[in-house]
């Protein structure tokens, strides 16, 4: 089945309720979406007021490597639409940073789609976070749990 | 040449966002070019932890061994951390 792909990247937020509603008037016969937003998470240590995280990216090869992952998502479901937006650049605890959301004939497919692509998402696009707390910033690491989830699609 | 790019926390620690570089005739692999680079000494040496630095090769990851002809888009970067 021919899957409708559209990948963005970009600064500003995305409104959850147009993006069901583009899926559900392009998607062929859905019979589910799923959608999975991922948000800045607040950190507890140190003051709400004070905190952002800063996205940055590799122009270029992030619509790729997106792409590149949703295609092979629509490969192993059958999904009629696969829609991903990852926001760059510097956000505030509770904003939006990432949706994924699919469309396909049955619930299995949509959900383990749009997880199959977050955690591909989060070990092989080109994106990297910056944490500001208060008068401190660093560079937040990557997780051996979220390449243990990636890899776990690999079985 | 090469047009190399570095981002992120590496970026930083270089103190650099990309360079272009000359190719040349010992430049065969990322390998090779990761060897001119940490002749530069100090920072420049992280570039040969493949753990902690990753390469991308016309913005698709590569493995250090990857063959370069000269003209290619290199860059090195930490682990990614979006989603």
């Amino acid at each position: 089945m021919t899957t409708m792909i559209r990948v963005d990247v970009q600064q500003p937020d995305f409104d959850l309720a147009a993006e069901y509603s583009m899926l559900r008037d392009i998607a062929d016969n859905p019979g589910a979406i799923a959608i999975f937003s991922g948000l800045v998470r607040e950190l507890h240590d140190s003051p709400a007021a004070g905190q952002s995280l800063t996205l940055e990216h590799y122009p270029g090869m992030t619509e790729k490597a997106l792409k590149d992952i949703a295609e092979r998502a629509a490969d192993r479901w059958p999904l009629s639409v696969c829609r991903i937006i990852h926001r760059v650049g510097t956000l505030l605890p509770k904003e939006q940073i990432v949706l994924v959301a699919t469309a396909s004939a049955h619930r299995d497919a949509a959900f383990d789609a749009a997880r199959f692509i977050m955690d591909y998402l989060k070990t092989s696009a080109p994106f990297w976070k910056k944490q500001v707390a208060g008068a401190q910033d660093y560079w937040v690491e990557s997780r051996a749990s979220d390449h243990q989830a990636a890899a776990r699609w690999e079985k | 040449m090469f047009r190399v790019h570095y981002f992120a926390s590496l970026r930083e620690k270089l103190g650099s966002a990309g360079e272009s570089l000359e190719a040349a005739d010992d430049i065969n692999t990322v390998a090779d070019l990761i060897a001119v680079l940490t002749r530069r000494g100090g920072a420049w040496n992280l570039l040969a932890d493949s753990r902690e630095v990753l390469v991308a090769v016309d913005q698709a990851v590569a493995d250090r061994d990857q063959t370069l002809n000269g003209d290619e888009e290199v860059a090195f970067f930490p682990p990614m951390t979006g989603g």
